[in-house]
C-alpha cells in the first residue's frame, strides 16, 4: 500500500512539474524543442554516468542541463548558419543526439543501470524500491527517507514553482508578447535558455518515472487542454496541473485495470482529457452557431 | 574496456569478409532492403521538407505503433502485411489529427504534432505492455520494432518492405513533376487544374507507408532522421529539386549499407541508431565541405571579400589624399592613410604588403604610392562611389549625409555595366553631393599630363 502511495505520489509530482514548464512551452510555441529536449536528455544522462560513474542527482542534472542547453543551442545555430527551417534544424540535432545515447547504452550494456526498455517507458513501478537510506545500513542504524525519484522529481518541481513564482510577471511578458519584453529590456534570450533548462531538469528527473518520450506527452498535454480553457497565464496554471493531476489518477486506474504500463497509461489518460475537452468545446460551438438559426 | 571484445579485431574482419561475400543468402536480402528503404525514405522525406513539415515523419513513425499493437491483439497474427495495414491505419489516423487540430481548435501546429505524437506513442505502449501481460503465443520480438533489429527480420518483412519502396519510388518518379509543381506553389498547381487535394492524399499516404516499412529496420524513435536528415544533406549540394532528390537518395543508401554492416558485424547493436549516426555523419560532411553552399567554401569567400574590401578602402583612401594635394604629391606615409581611414595597424600594414605584392602600390622610405594600374583601380573605385552617391541624392531623395555609409558598401561589387547605366542615367552631373569631382573614365593622372 505504501509503494501505492509512492507511486501516486512521485507520477503527480513529475505531471505538475511538465505541465508548468508546458504551459510556457505552449505558449512560446516550442513544443517541438520540448520534444527534442526531452529525446537528447537521454546522452546527457549516459555521459553523466559513464564520466563520474554516479548516479547522484546533482551529476544527472548537471549532464541532462548541459545537453539539453546544447540542443537548443545547436538546434537554434544550425537554423541560422545552415540556413534550415527551424524544426528540421531540431530534428536533426535530437535524432542525432538520441542515437548516440543509445548506441552508448547498447555499448555498455553490462555496466549501466539503464537499458533501452527503460529509456521509453520509464520504471515507474520500480520507484519504491530504489529509495534513499541515511545512516548505516548494514547496522540499521538510519532510516529510509522514500525513493530517490520522488526526491529528485520533488526538488525539481520546487525549483520549478519557485522560479515561476518568483519570474511571473517577466514570464508572463515574455510568452505573451516578445517583442515587448525585448523593447522593455528584458534579456529574452536569457530566459528563453533558463526555459530550456527547466525543461532539461524536468526531463531528467522525470526519467526514472516515465521514460524519455512520454516526458513530450505529459510537456505537452495537460498544457494545451488547459490553454483551450483557460483565460489566463495563472488559469492555465492552474488548470494544466489540474489534468494533469487528473490524468496521473485515471491512468493509475486504468493500469491497475488493463495490468498495463504505468507511465504509458497516465499519458494516455491525459490525451483523452485532451480529447474530451476538445469534443465538449467543439459542441458547445456547434450549439452557439445553431442558436441564432432557432431563434428567428 | 571489456564493454568491446564483441568488437575485437580479428574477428570483425573475418565478419566483414563475410559480409561482402553474400555467403548469407538472407544477409543479401536485408541489405537490398535496407538500401531500398534509405532511398525511398529520404527522396519522400524530400517532399515534407519542402511543404516545411519536416517532423511530419516523426509523428506518424510514432502514430504506427498503436496500429501494430492492435493488429495484432485483433488477428493474432505477426504477419507482415497484417501488421503494415494496421500500422498504415493508425498512421493516417495520426496524419489527419495533425491536420484537423489546427485548423478546428485553439492549438498550434507544432503543439498539434507533438501532442498527436506522444499520444499515440503512449497508447502504442500501453498496448505493448498490456500484450505483455497476455498468455498469447509469439508476442515476442513486438518491441523491436522501437529500435529496429535488421537481424529480426524475416524474408517475408524484406519482400514486403522491397515491394513498397519500389512502389513509393515509382510514384515518385512518375507523378514528379506534380508533386513538385505542388510542393513549390499549391496555389498555382490549383489554378492550372492539378486536383491538389488528391495529390497530396497520395503524398501523405507514400510518406505513412514508407515510414510503416521501415519501422522494423530503423524503429519507431529515429524514423524522423531517415527522412529528414538526407534531404537536408542534400540541400547543400544542389538547388535543382531533382539533383537534390537524387543526392539524398544515395546518401540514405549509403547510410543503409554503413549502418546494416555495422548491426551484422556487432549483433546486439540496434539497426536505427546507427543508420542515423552515419546519416548524420554525411550531413555534417555536407555542411562543411559541399562545393557552393557549404560552410567551408561560405568562410572562404567571406574571408576573401574581407580581404578584397580592406585592399579597395586603402586605394580609395590614397586616391582620397592625392586628390587633397591636387594630385601633386603622390606618396603618403602610415600616418597619413590612419589620419583618414581608421583600421588597425596590423591589418593597415598586413594589406598594404598584399597590395604590393599584387602591384597596385610601391614603398619606398618615404611612403606609399600607388601604380598606374593602382590608380586606375583607385579612380574606379572613387568614380562608382560617387556615382551611387549621386544617383541616391537624385533617385532616392536621400540627403548628402545619408548617402555615404551606402555607397561605401555598394563601390565594391558594382558591376561595369551597372557602373555604365549610371553614368547614362547621370549623364549631365561633374561632382557628387559633397562637392567632390567625379573622375572620368578615361583619363590619365592629371598630374603626369606631360
Amino acid at each position: 500500500m505504501t509503494n501505492d502511495i509512492w507511486i501516486i505520489a512521485t507520477a503527480a509530482l513529475v505531471a505538475a512539474s511538465c505541465a508548468l514548464v508546458g504551459v510556457f512551452l505552449i505558449l512560446r510555441r516550442q513544443a517541438l524543442i520540448g520534444d527534442a529536449i526531452s529525446h537528447s536528455v537521454l546522452l546527457g544522462i549516459v555521459l553523466a554516468y559513464l564520466i563520474t560513474d554516479s548516479r547522484a542527482l546533482p551529476i544527472m542534472l548537471g549532464g541532462a542541463v548541459i545537453i539539453g542547453l546544447l540542443t537548443a543551442w545547436l538546434s537554434d545555430s544550425l537554423h541560422r548558419v545552415g540556413k534550415l527551417q527551424s524544426d528540421a534544424s531540431i530534428g536533426i540535432i535530437f535524432t542525432l543526439f538520441f542515437a548516440i545515447g543509445v548506441i552508448l547504452i547498447s555499448l555498455y550494456a553490462g555496466q549501466i543501470d539503464l537499458d533501452q526498455e527503460c529509456v521509453l517507458y520509464g520504471e515507474i513501478a520500480f520507484v519504491p524500491f530504489d529509495t534513499i537510506y541515511i545512516g548505516n545500513l548494514a547496522a540499521e542504524s538510519g532510516f529510509d527517507i522514500g525513493p530517490r525519484a520522488f526526491w529528485g522529481i520533488g526538488i525539481v518541481f520546487t525549483i520549478v514553482l519557485s522560479s515561476i513564482i518568483i519570474s511571473f510577471n517577466r514570464l508572463k511578458t515574455i510568452a505573451f508578447h516578445p517583442s515587448l519584453a525585448l523593447s522593455l529590456g528584458i534579456n529574452v534570450i536569457f530566459w528563453h535558455y533558463f526555459l530550456m533548462t527547466l525543461v532539461s531538469m524536468t526531463t531528467v528527473a522525470s526519467f526514472d518515472a516515465v521514460g524519455a518520450i512520454l516526458v513530450v506527452a505529459l510537456l505537452v498535454i495537460p498544457a494545451s487542454s488547459a490553454y483551450l480553457v483557460a483565460r489566463s497565464l495563472k488559469a492555465m496554471l492552474w488548470m494544466a496541473v489540474g489534468y494533469s493531476q487528473l490524468a496521473v489518477l485515471i491512468g493509475y486506474a486504468l493500469a491497475f485495470w488493463l495490468d498495463s504500463s504505468i507511465s504509458a497509461s497516465i499519458a494516455v489518460s491525459a490525451g483523452l482529457l485532451l480529447f474530451v475537452t476538445i469534443a465538449w468545446q467543439q459542441v458547445q460551438s456547434q450549439r452557439r452557431q445553431r442558436q441564432p438559426i432557432d431563434s428567428l | 574496456m571489456d564493454a568491446f571484445t564483441l568488437l575485437d579485431t580479428p574477428t570483425v574482419w573475418t565478419n566483414w569478409l563475410a559480409f561482402w561475400s553474400f555467403d548469407d543468402i538472407n544477409l543479401l536480402w536485408v541489405l537490398v532492403g535496407s538500401i531500398l528503404l534509405g532511398m525511398s525514405a529520404s527522396v519522400i522525406g524530400g517532399f515534407a521538407f519542402l511543404r516545411k513539415r519536416s517532423l511530419v515523419g516523426d509523428a506518424l513513425a510514432h502514430a504506427a505503433l498503436p496500429g501494430v499493437m492492435m493488429a495484432f491483439l485483433l488477428f493474432e497474427s505477426r504477419d507482415p502485411l497484417v501488421m503494415f495495414l494496421g500500422a498504415v491505419t493508425s498512421s493516417f489516423l495520426g496524419f489527419f489529427l495533425i491536420d484537423w487540430l489546427p485548423k478546428n481548435t485553439k492549438i498550434k501546429a507544432d503543439a498539434a504534432l507533438a501532442i498527436t505524437l506522444s499520444f499515440f506513442f503512449a497508447l502504442g505502449l500501453m498496448l505493448l505492455s498490456y500484450i505483455q501481460g497476455l498468455e498469447v503465443d509469439n508476442k515476442s520480438g513486438l518491441d523491436k520494432i522501437l529500435f529496429g533489429q535488421a537481424a529480426a527480420m524475416t524474408q517475408k518483412d524484406i519482400k514486403l518492405l522491397a515491394y513498397v519502396a519500389l512502389f513509393v519510388l515509382s510514384c515518385v518518379v512518375l507523378f514528379f513533376h506534380k508533386f513538385r509543381l505542388i510542393a513549390f506553389s499549391a496555389t498555382y498547381a490549383r489554378t492550372i487544374g492539378i486536383a491538389v487535394n488528391r495529390y497530396e492524399l497520395l503524398l501523405a499516404l507514400l510518406i505513412v507507408m514508407s515510414v510503416v516499412v521501415g519501422l522494423q529496420l530503423v524503429g519507431v524513435v529515429l524514423m524522423a532522421a531517415v527522412l529528414l536528415t538526407p534531404v537536408a544533406a542534400a540541400r547543400f549540394w544542389s538547388n535543382q529539386l531533382s539533383h537534390i532528390l537524387i543526392i539524398s537518395a544515395l546518401l540514405g543508401g549509403l547510410s543503409a549499407i554503413i549502418s546494416t554492416q555495422i548491426s551484422y558485424l556487432a549483433p546486439a547493436m540496434p539497426t536505427g541508431p546507427w543508420m542515423v549516426v552515419s546519416l548524420s555523419a554525411l550531413f555534417i560532411i555536407s555542411l562543411l565541405f559541399a562545393p557552393e553552399k557549404g560552410l567551408l567554401k561560405r568562410y572562404t569567400e567571406h574571408q576573401k571579400l574581407r580581404k578584397k574590401v580592406a585592399e579597395e578602402n586603402i586605394l580609395r583612401t590614397l586616391y582620397k589624399l592625392l586628390e587633397r594635394k591636387n594630385f601633386q604629391h603622390k606618396t603618403f606615409n602610415l600616418a597619413d592613410i590612419q589620419a583618414l581611414r581608421s583600421m588597425p595597424l596590423e591589418s593597415l600594414q598586413s594589406t598594404l604588403k598584399q597590395l604590393c605584392k599584387k602591384a597596385l602600390i610601391t614603398s619606398s622610405t618615404e611612403g606609399f604610392e600607388m601604380t598606374t594600374s593602382g590608380f586606375e583601380l583607385a579612380e574606379q573605385l572613387t568614380r562608382r562611389h560617387r556615382l551611387w552617391e549621386n544617383y541616391l541624392t537624385e533617385h532616392a531623395e536621400l540627403t548628402p549625409q545619408q548617402v555615404h555609409q551606402q555607397a561605401e558598401r555598394i563601390e565594391h561589387i558594382l558591376t561595369e555595366s551597372q557602373e555604365l547605366q549610371l553614368q547614362e542615367e547621370l549623364a549631365n552631373s561633374q561632382s557628387d553631393p559633397h562637392g567632390n569631382l567625379i573622375p572620368s573614365s578615361n583619363s590619365t593622372i592629371p598630374g603626369e599630363s606631360k
